[in-house]
């Protein structure tokens, strides 16, 4: 690492996190299932295959259009596990509070993330609480963990993208970082732009019906869609052609990003899956996608190729072609 | 989005770009003299798809590009400052200067805020006045307007902690010391919009009067920069040097008479550096005597000693237009978006990151 | 160097204008636009209306793109 010290941008989700990963946590824990870098660990426990994962939350502010810190803490993790095809069954809850919140907001909180847990049939089954003095977190931080079961036949990992596959979204891109943003800039919306937060392994399992034979699940959150199809791009050593037009995106959220100076493509979203899967079955699969209210907007996005690996090419309305890089930092809004 | 969505019409620009192909014939250097127009060229991908006699390239139309270390290193010097809060654009956060960076003062406790408008720098102003609140002026023509009215604000509601660091430029006389140089050999120039939407037509005739050089005013959508560009090659192709303007529904003859006088009001035109390029007079903005309780510099005594560029970085080639990215040592190699050395790999709209981000590696 | 972009304005208040794009709306200043008016679109950068869009203009522009579309097809 060449910085000494930790930026903000080491969180962003983009190039500088890839880089704290590989370069001072791998070399440390170092272990095979550590080393696989998918969103979640697959463990074997008593011949049991599991899948394991944690994230953490800080978003301000804690409470946005469509959803709070707590649906995002119960969404992420549920997401995490539903991307390996697994079934999430228990969830972890801690809690780090500034001293001076409000009981009542910590009590909305902690119910969004049981109404959300209800949603996604998962349970919370321990947890921890902190609290530090005020100035020293920013009202509240939640981590959660959670372990799945991973069933038979599913092999499902970042690495498994073949050239000829198809790429498939479950629908409108940017709506949970624009709704955030527009919140911290001062934009409002004639109809409201909600968070996408959404669980998401109930559309998973309604693809699995479909068919097993799914090669690549992710969820686009930090970094966008872009960042996490240069990850897939680079796991499976492949290349993605993107068509710019196919892409769905609200337009209201197209304008905020017109204002912020954004491009869609690497704003967060908390209840998107990206899915690469045989070309055959790409059709039946949206189709089944379609029928989930999770997936109303799906839409296929584009497609694997052996050319260019490691890269992903946007080809523009208007005909041309561009690289589409990873989030390099976090996006700032600007003017120039 | 109207006046948006029918600029970007695939089937359109597909019809423009078909027109160029007939029409130019001679080879045709086209210099974008604005960063926003770099990035849209590549957003789009419209350098792949015009014929080949037809080169862009990029010229010092980015703000944070052409900001030399100096003001850097003063804004980096006045948010050290116990009770500063430094207000700035978010383009800024990330540029190096001699030592550090703002993103990197920030990470060690700087009180630093970006604002999208200078007026949220005003209403930290005045939601705390027991702080110092700077504002780092970086733009164009196009933004410092907008720094004047904040200065004109704080005048009205008397504040008396609310300061600006001024690094703004103006553009046309910057085009002139690029011809006066001509390393180039632009045959044709791609005017910015919004720059123009300010200061009209006028400033630039020059360029065909003195130099024989078309220019045309364009906008930042692709079926503008296709149908700007068709407007340059048919121009070039009958030999004639006229200044035009494409983007018409932005730009009156006259630009915005009212905005330029607010900004003179506030500034006068002063000498100014411009990274890799130098100094060239009359480009910078300086607060009138009137306003100069304003100046962050002296209100607050910074003086810079000396400020260190990178010896090996050839940014100020690149502003010039004389070398692409490709040409730097540093490009792609030690000069990466995440470690930026030189500022046209920090602004987006930075020709080394545009090239960068839209995969020229090589 | 300057991303301005068209916003229609839908309601003003002294010299504070609220602008709508596509459903978003934000608050801009019209300190250097202020003969702009009620429905009036103006260009938007960095929270201020920088100038008023000339629809005849906008629509000359169009008109034209439309018969090079035209010219080309027939």
């Amino acid at each position: 690492m060449a910085e000494k010290k930790i930026l903000l941008a080491h969180g962003s989700g983009g190039r500088l996190s890839h880089q704290l990963v590989k370069d001072l946590f791998l070399p440390v824990f170092d272990n095979d299932v550590l080393n696989q870098l998918d969103d979640r660990a697959e463990i074997y426990a008593a011949g049991v295959r599991l899948a394991f994962t944690t994230d953490s939350f800080v978003v301000s502010p804690p409470f946005f259009p469509g959803g709070d810190i707590g649906k995002l803490a119960v969404c992420g993790t549920v997401n995490d596990l539903a991307m390996g095809g697994a079934e999430p069954l228990y969830l972890s809850a801690g809690f780090i509070i500034e001293e001076g919140l409000p009981v009542d907001q910590l009590k909305t909180i902690v119910e969004s993330m049981r109404k959300t847990a209800d949603e996604a049939g998962v349970k919370i089954v321990c947890g921890d609480t902190k609290v530090v003095e005020r100035g020293s977190a920013d009202r509240i931080f939640i981590n959660t963990s959670g372990i799945g079961l991973v069933p038979e036949g599913v092999n499902i990992s970042g690495s498994f993208a073949r050239p000829g596959d198809k790429v498939l979204i479950n629908g409108y891109i940017g709506d949970h970082g624009i709704a955030v943003m527009a919140e911290r800039q001062g934009l409002s919306f004639r109809e409201e732009i909600a968070s996408d937060s959404a669980p998401l392994n109930g559309l998973v399992k309604a693809m699995l019906e479909v068919s097993r034979d799914i090669h690549v699940l992710r969820d686009p959150t930090r970094g966008g869609v872009a960042t996490t199809l240069n990850e897939i791009a680079s796991q499976s050593n492949v290349g993605i052609v993107l068509q710019e037009e196919a892409i769905p995106v609200r337009e209201q959220v197209l304008a905020a990003c017109e204002i912020l100076g954004f491009d869609p493509l690497y704003v967060a979203n908390e209840g998107k899956l990206l899915a690469v899967v045989p070309a055959e079955k790409a059709g039946l699969m949206l189709e089944a996608m379609k029928k989930h209210p999770y997936g109303a907007e799906s839409a296929i996005i584009g497609e694997v190729v052996a050319d260019h690996p490691g890269r992903v090419v946007l080809s523009t309305g208007i005909g041309g072609r561009r690289i589409v890089d990873m989030l390099v930092g976090e996006q700032l809004p600007r003017i120039c | 989005m109207k006046f948006l969505k029918e600029y970007r019409d695939s089937k359109l620009a597909g019809e423009i770009l078909e027109k160029i192909k007939k029409v130019s014939k001679k080879p045709a250097k086209l210099m974008e003299v604005c960063g926003t127009h770099t990035v849209s060229i590549f957003r789009h991908g419209i350098r792949d798809i015009l014929p080949h006699n037809i080169t862009l390239i990029s010229g010092p139309g980015c703000p944070v590009c052409v900001t030399p270390n100096k003001h850097i290193d003063e804004a980096i010097e006045l948010c050290r400052r116990p009770g500063v809060i430094l207000t700035t654009f978010g383009d800024m956060m990330k540029v190096p200067g001699s030592e550090s960076s703002l993103s990197a003062e920030k990470a060690l406790g700087a009180d630093i805020r970006i604002v999208y408008s200078t007026l949220d720098a005003v209403d930290i102003a005045v939601n705390n006045p027991e702080k110092e609140v700077v504002f780092f002026g970086i733009g164009f023509e196009t933004t410092s307007p907008t720094i004047a009215a904040a200065v004109l604000r704080a005048e009205r509601e008397g504040l008396t902690n609310f300061s600006v660091l001024g690094a703004q430029k103006l553009i046309p006389q910057a085009i002139r010391a690029l011809l006066d140089n001509n390393e180039t050999g632009i045959n044709g120039f791609i005017l910015p919009g919004h720059v123009s939407a300010l200061i009209g037509i006028k400033p630039y005739e020059f360029i065909a009067r003195e130099f024989s050089i078309p220019a045309v005013i364009i906008g930042f959508e692709p079926v503008d920069i296709l149908q700007g560009i068709l407007m340059l090659v048919k121009q070039i192709e009958e030999g004639t040097a006229r200044v035009e303007i494409q983007y018409s529904r932005g730009v009156p003859q006259e630009g915005n008479p009212h905005a330029m006088k607010v900004l003179f009001k506030v500034f006068e035109p002063s000498d100014a550096v411009w990274r890799g390029i130098g100094t060239i007079p009359g480009t910078g903005l300086k607060l009138r005597k009137r306003y100069r309780k304003y100046d962050a510099v002296k209100k607050f005594g910074i003086e810079i000693r000396e400020s260190r560029e990178h010896p090996g970085c050839r940014c100020g080639e690149v502003l010039r237009g004389v070398i692409t990215p490709l040409e730097c040592g540093l490009y792609g190699k030690a000069c990466l978006p995440e470690h930026p050395i030189g500022p046209c790999m920090v602004s987006v709209e930075g020709t080394c990151a545009a090239y960068y981000k839209y995969g020229k590696r090589s | 160097m300057c991303l301005a972009i068209p916003a229609k304005i839908i309601s003003i208040d002294d010299n504070i204008a609220e602008v709508e794009i596509a459903g978003v709306t934000r608050k801009v200043s019209l300190d250097l636009a202020p003969e702009a008016k009620l429905d009036d679109y103006v260009l938007v950068h960095a929270g201020f209306a920088i100038q008023v869009i000339d629809e005849e203009e906008a629509l000359k522009t169009l008109e034209l793109f439309k018969e090079i579309l035209e010219h080309e097809v027939s």
